[in-house]
């Protein structure tokens, strides 16, 4: 089925599809970037692995323009819907090549044998370029081989053991050469200048097309008051899962990338006020001194391209039990700004999540901005993710603490977890079993038993109920370990 | 570049250059015809029992929706079982039986991909259910099998028990695995003249396609074409279970007329297709004081699934290797292939072998454990040697075997001991984190035990313009087989691998061929390429000497020139003489593997040409609180032979070894109560990740050593044999678990090693009531 984006024989989304100015006149609202390259471009260098974000077989890479220059962010094709394109350049890994000759990061690839198969090859290439592109060329090696790991982390490959691949990425991203992008960076920027005033154009209409693009959030209330059945459309990382592995369409969509409100970032001494639709990427960079563990754990949230692509308000506001930022946001005692057409109010994170997958959220509501405190000296942050593996997979049990000491005794704390309930949940029983006590074995062990008060969870594919309390009652003793300043190994890798 | 040392030269990938820049075609990326549809399976939705009634109406009437079939509409043979009969390729609703959840029921083809898979959601499918088979041990206490059991013996093992001064009884469970390939399953049929067609699949075994798409369509094989240029990774599960899908495609294509193509999505992928047999592993060991063992009992039960598929061969697989490097001097083997409700379980690197290897590693382990020693004092005192403790429980004579000069050197280069210490003082300062150390060797055998599989034909073509096209039976599934096979015939010839081009693997080129499986590619396809490239180069060296009045001697091929005698021709000057001459340049080439052989009825013969040997350290640290585990130092030498290409045979030990550390440590297969799989994606199954690697990864070839058998080029085959030194990681991982009650107890460990398997295994040595 197709839809008019709007009235017949103008354009409305536009993109670079490399160098070529693209516009979308027609397209199902759900037309996913992997679909449109491979069914519609032939373009099919980029691959299809899972189709669910999981894989980075169809890794491209998004330029726009950035505040030093073009950003190039790696994403998953198979979970962008075409519309999330406005306004971009997408490359993909049929223009790395310039002529003949091969990017340095593929040149890099055929040079260390990091191609076996070959099938996810362009999904690692588009990784390896972004890296490529946003490394500081005086990096250490150390911090080259992180980046390398942040970067690559989304990409799976099933035949070399990885290790070629991470040798040529060390070795291209300390290439100091440049590339032909950035010969044409003036003339990208140049044409992705020329696309915007569609989008000025559109923030005024009302029309019947199916994939919306406001730029205020007034405009927004407004659409989602006049269009009940809409979905609104953040990083798109879970929600386009309902299309691409249970089949379903939608035929309305509201896309929050370009309302301006919800990219603001407000830093002031007490609060980090940051827009809903603030990637977390972004917010990872934000926070990175304040809470070390917050941003520790954000390395470790799906992978880069998810976190290009995913918001801090979509994971909040997806309210699923098994998201890694709401016990953290919990115990950080954040606070959320709804707003609609016509209100706004503020809720705590502790009122938010109401029962499974539901919310404070009214109807016609959306996140506007998350306010959460700055770090104290008082006040520590620990957080705590437990997986089956590092890179890129959901937590069996997601455990965060803000605890307050003096003297040697609990003065306050919050403690929440993920993946132990319906809902990201606070640990009451748990923290009174704390309160005004010192942090010592005995009071963790009254702490560990007050646990199964506070949780019951359940069987899995990714752990067992047993395990999942096994381990939540652990991590308390871990906390405490590490509170205590005991001078021992907690942790198997500089992980949380 | 000088071409006389084609072989050995870490020549790239022949694809590298189109596999970096996305110009690398795939199945699912060929342009589509100007009309073709697209082909989707409905599958079932209960484990086991029979289609009361399917109504696929509103499937007919769906969107986008050509065609819909079931078992009644396969016009020739609906059983596509690769050895013996039991898989049907649609259940019959009236005759059929259900024995898994996911099993293909109909199909429909539609004008996209997409609507087909939203047209099979609609079919509205009514049951009659069966209590469903699902686990293991239901099955080996029901005795219920696809195959019936098969025993190896050698010595009276229960009288070495009944002697030995010490004994031990115990078991194991050790998961399967998910191919996951990052190409999922991809067939496109397209339907030709007198009812023929041309098959473009990502499969390890063209021929078997070939065979079963004339068989479902009840034409004969000549009418049927297929061509496998390249798969987007194998690994075995494109072995047996890449036809069905083609079978499919082209029972539509002949009902339509149209090209038709059907891949798998990835949640059909994992949910429709065989893995890596789970083992439950039960030994009974007997030994002196020394840890020499006496005698040795096993009894190792495999899940093969709902039908046979390859299991009989898998099965005997892990029994040939439950003695690894170690000499058994009286030793029973019991093979089980035990039927459960669930997908067919199928080839998958190693094909059994790491299954029964690992039995014999943990044996290792505990027989140091109760005698207190290092294990690797006990596997030392174990190895075979060549002189009289040299036969296997199948009575083949072990004839060559370095693995105690592998472990000598790996045991000085990763300062085995030294660390040892540095573990054993680590340990004792800390209480939370606990880290352990295994070195174990691999010795595994090359050839297919079903004999008459190693066989290869090869077809060689000169053109008149010097270049050279070369095609074989073997297929390419990222292991560089067709730069080594390039590599091979360059040689031949003395000429510039740049030259020669390996094309995609057809069957109307070369027939009758085996699968690219059991680590044989190379091994057998090259030489069968070395033969017809050799045939070729007779000819060419006849001809000339007739032609120049030389001897032979006095013609050299070399630097991708010709010398006669005195004059130095082009290699092209050469073909076109040849050919003005009217002398053939083409040929075939045909290879069989020597000396192997495998009697069932007496559980003896040779099963094997040689063994490949390697041997690795892993040291890991755990968690002692949640489990989670660091795989921090591997260090690995591997015996290749004399290697054709060692950049690609490093490739091939890289990558095997962390599939297999992935096998025993992270993914976890799983089902629910009613047999569906519940780790269907990679999102709930995971596979090792960039960060999975260890910080420290030395690995290296075996240098100075060639095959002791007469292999091409005295090189060894790589494919699988690497998995297997991923053991060292699992029994590192049990040996850091230990020393939460600092060696005193053995902790049982299952695999895979999962963070949640990790603290089991570590809560009960803590609590050993509970």
């Amino acid at each position: 089925m197709q839809f008019n984006w709007w009235e017949s024989g103008r354009r409305v989304i536009e993109f670079l599809l490399n160098n070529e100015v693209v516009g979308i006149e027609q397209a199902p609202a759900d037309l996913t970037v992997l679909e449109y390259l491979r069914d519609q471009r032939r373009l099919c260098g980029t691959k299809e692995g899972c189709a669910s974000g999981d894989c980075g077989a169809c890794t491209v890479v998004l330029a726009e323009p950035g505040m030093d220059g073009l950003k190039y962010q790696n994403c998953n094709s198979c979970i962008t819907f075409l519309g999330a394109l406005h306004g971009r350049q997408l490359i993909t890994v049929e223009h790395l090549k310039n002529q003949q000759t091969l990017h340095p990061v593929q040149q890099a690839m055929v040079d260390y044998h990091g191609a076996q198969c070959g099938f996810c090859t362009p999904g690692f290439v588009m990784s390896m370029f972004a890296l490529y592109k946003n490394l500081n060329r005086r990096s250490s090696p150390g911090e080259r081989k992180t980046a390398t790991q942040e970067y690559l982390g989304g990409n799976l490959c099933r035949c070399t053991g990885y290790k070629s691949i991470i040798d040529a990425a060390m070795e291209s991203s300390a290439s100091v050469q440049g590339d032909q992008f950035n010969q044409r960076a003036a003339d990208t920027n140049q044409q992705l200048a020329q696309i915007a005033p569609f989008a000025k154009a559109r923030a005024a209409t009302t029309g019947t097309e199916n994939f919306h693009l406001p730029e205020t959030c007034e405009a927004l209330g407004d659409l989602i008051n006049r269009l009940p059945g809409a979905r609104l459309l953040a990083g798109g990382t879970d929600l386009a899962l309902e299309v691409t592995q249970q089949l379903q369409s939608m035929q309305q969509i509201i896309y929050l990338g370009h309302v301006s409100a919800l990219q603001e970032i407000h830093i002031t001494r007490q609060h980090y006020r940051i827009g809903a639709a603030v990637t977390l990427s972004d917010f990872h960079r934000m926070i990175k001194d304040d809470y070390p563990d917050l941003s520790r754990l954000l390395l470790r949230f799906g992978s880069r391209q998810i976190r290009n692509l995913g918001t801090l308000g979509g994971n909040i506001a997806n309210a699923s039990p098994i998201g890694d930022l709401p016990p953290v946001l919990l115990v950080l005692n954040a606070r959320l700004d709804l707003q609609s057409a016509d209100t706004r109010r503020t809720v705590d994170m502790d009122d938010f999540f109401v029962g499974y997958r539901q919310t404070a959220l009214k109807k016609n509501e959306f996140i506007r901005a998350i306010s959460i405190p700055r770090a104290d000296a008082e006040h520590q942050c620990k957080v705590y993710k437990i997986s089956k593996r590092l890179d890129d997979d959901i937590s069996a049990v997601c455990m965060a603490f803000n605890v307050q000491l003096e003297n040697r005794m609990v003065k306050s704390i919050r403690i929440a977890c993920g993946g132990m309930a319906a809902i990201p949940k606070r640990a009451m029983a748990c923290e009174q079993a704390l309160l005004g006590k010192p942090l010592d074995p005995d009071s963790i062990a009254a702490a560990q038993h007050a646990l199964t008060q506070d949780f019951q969870p359940i069987d899995d594919v990714r752990a067992s109920a047993a395990y999942r309390m096994r381990v939540a009652q652990n991590l308390l003793a871990r906390l405490q370990l590490e509170l205590a300043g005991a001078q021992i190994p907690t942790t198997v890798a500089n992980h949380v | 570049m000088s071409s006389t040392h084609t072989i050995g030269r870490a020549i790239a990938h022949d694809s590298a250059h189109k596999h970096v820049s996305g110009e690398a075609i795939y199945v699912d990326d060929q342009t589509p015809l100007a009309s073709q549809y697209y082909a989707c399976i409905g599958g079932s939705e209960i484990a086991h029992g029979k289609v009361k009634n399917m109504d696929l109406a509103r499937v007919k009437t769906a969107p986008g929706v050509i065609d819909v079939i079931t078992a009644d509409d396969i016009p020739g043979a609906a059983d596509i079982g690769p050895v013996f009969p039991g898989d049907p390729l649609l259940v019959h609703g009236a005759d059929g039986t259900i024995e898994y959840l996911g099993q293909p029921l109909f199909a429909v083809v539609a004008t996209s991909h997409t609507l087909g898979r939203k047209a099979v959601t609609l079919a509205q499918i009514e049951y009659q259910s069966r209590p469903p088979v699902l686990d293991l041990d239901q099955a080996i206490e029901a005795r219920f099998y696809v195959r019936p059991p098969h025993e190896m013996a050698r010595g009276d093992a229960t009288r070495a028990l009944e002697n030995a001064a010490y004994r031990i009884n115990a078991c194991f469970a050790v998961g399967g695995q998910e191919h996951l390939y990052l190409e999922g399953q991809a067939s496109m049929v397209i339907p030709g003249e007198d009812g023929g067609m041309t098959v473009y699949t990502s499969t390890q075994n063209p021929t078997e396609t070939q065979k079963l798409v004339a068989r479902v369509l009840d034409i004969p094989m000549n009418k049927v074409d297929v061509i496998t240029r390249r798969m987007g990774g194998g690994f075995g599960g494109k072995e047996t279970q890449a036809a069905a899908w083609s079978c499919l495609a082209a029972i539509f294509a002949a009902r339509t007329g149209v090209a038709i193509s059907c891949r798998l999505s990835r949640r059909d992928d994992m949910v429709m297709t065989g893995k890596r047999h789970g083992f439950f592993n039960q030994y009974e060991v007997g030994f002196d004081q020394q840890g020499m063992i006496l005698g040795l009992k096993y009894r190792l039960a495999g899940q093969c699934g709902y039908s046979p598929d390859l299991s009989d061969a898998i099965v005997d697989r892990a029994m040939f290797h439950c003695d690894n490097a170690y000499y058994l001097p009286a030793v029973h083997i019991a093979g089980l292939r035990c039927k459960t409700h669930t997908v067919s379980n199928t080839a998958f690197r190693g094909f059994g072998g790491p299954q029964g290897m690992i039995a014999m590693e943990t044996v290792i382990d505990e027989i140091a454990f109760r005698l207190n020693k290092d294990p690797l004092h006990i596997r030392k005192l174990n190895f075979y040697n060549t002189t009289d403790r040299n036969i296997t429980p199948y009575h083949q004579e072990i004839e060559a075997f370095n693995i105690p000069e592998i472990v000598a050197q790996l045991e000085e280069e990763s300062a085995y001991w030294k660390r040892r210490e540095n573990i054993k003082a680590f340990n004792q300062q800390s209480p939370v984190i606990k880290k352990g150390l295994a070195l174990t060797p691999v010795k595994f055998g090359i050839s297919f035990t079903v004999s008459h599989l190693n066989q290869a034909g090869a077809l060689i073509h000169v053109y008149t313009d010097g270049s050279i096209h070369v095609n074989h039976g073997g297929t390419e599934m990222g292991q560089g087989l067709m730069t080594k096979i390039a590599q091979i015939v360059a040689q031949v010839f003395q000429v510039n691998p740049q030259r020669i081009v390996v094309s995609a693997t057809r069957t109307d080129k070369v027939p009758n061929t085996s699968p690219t499986a059991a680590s044989s590619g190379t091994d057998i396809n090259g030489m069968a390429a070395l033969n017809a490239a050799q045939t070729i180069k007779q000819r060419l060296t006849d001809f000339l000497s007739a032609e120049h009045a030389v001897t032979g001697d006095e013609i050299a091929f070399k630097n991708d020139r010709v010398r006669v005698k005195d004059t130095v021709l082009s290699f092209a000057q050469v073909a076109k003489q040849a050919w003005l001459a009217r002398v053939s340049l083409s040929a075939t080439g045909f290879y069989k593997t020597p000396k192997v052989y495998y009697h069932r009825e007496t559980a003896s013969g040779q099963p094997f040409y040689y063994y490949a040997n390697g041997a690795a350290v892993s040291e890991v640290s755990i968690d002692t609180l949640t489990g989670e585990y660091k795989l921090d130092r591997v260090d690995i030498i591997h015996d290749v032979g004399n290697s054709i290409n060692p950049a690609i045979d490093l490739g091939q030990i890289e990558g095997g070894f962390i599939q297999g550390v992935g096998w025993l440590t992270c993914e976890e297969l799983k089902w629910n109560d009613a047999g569906k799989l519940l780790s269907d994606s990679p999102a709930t199954y995971k596979i090792p990740a960039i960060n999975d690697v260890p910080e420290i990864f030395n690995v290296r070839i075996l240098d100075n050593t060639r095959n002791e058998s007469d292999t091409i080029f005295r090189s060894k085959a790589v494919g699988e044999p690497p998995l297997m030194l991923a053991i060292s990681t699992w029994c590192a991982i049990r040996d850091a678990i230990a020393a939460v009650a600092d060696h005193a107890v053995f902790p049982k460990l299952n695999a895979p090693a999962t963070p949640e398997e990790i603290l089991r295994a570590v809560t009960a040595l803590k609590n050993p009531s509970t």
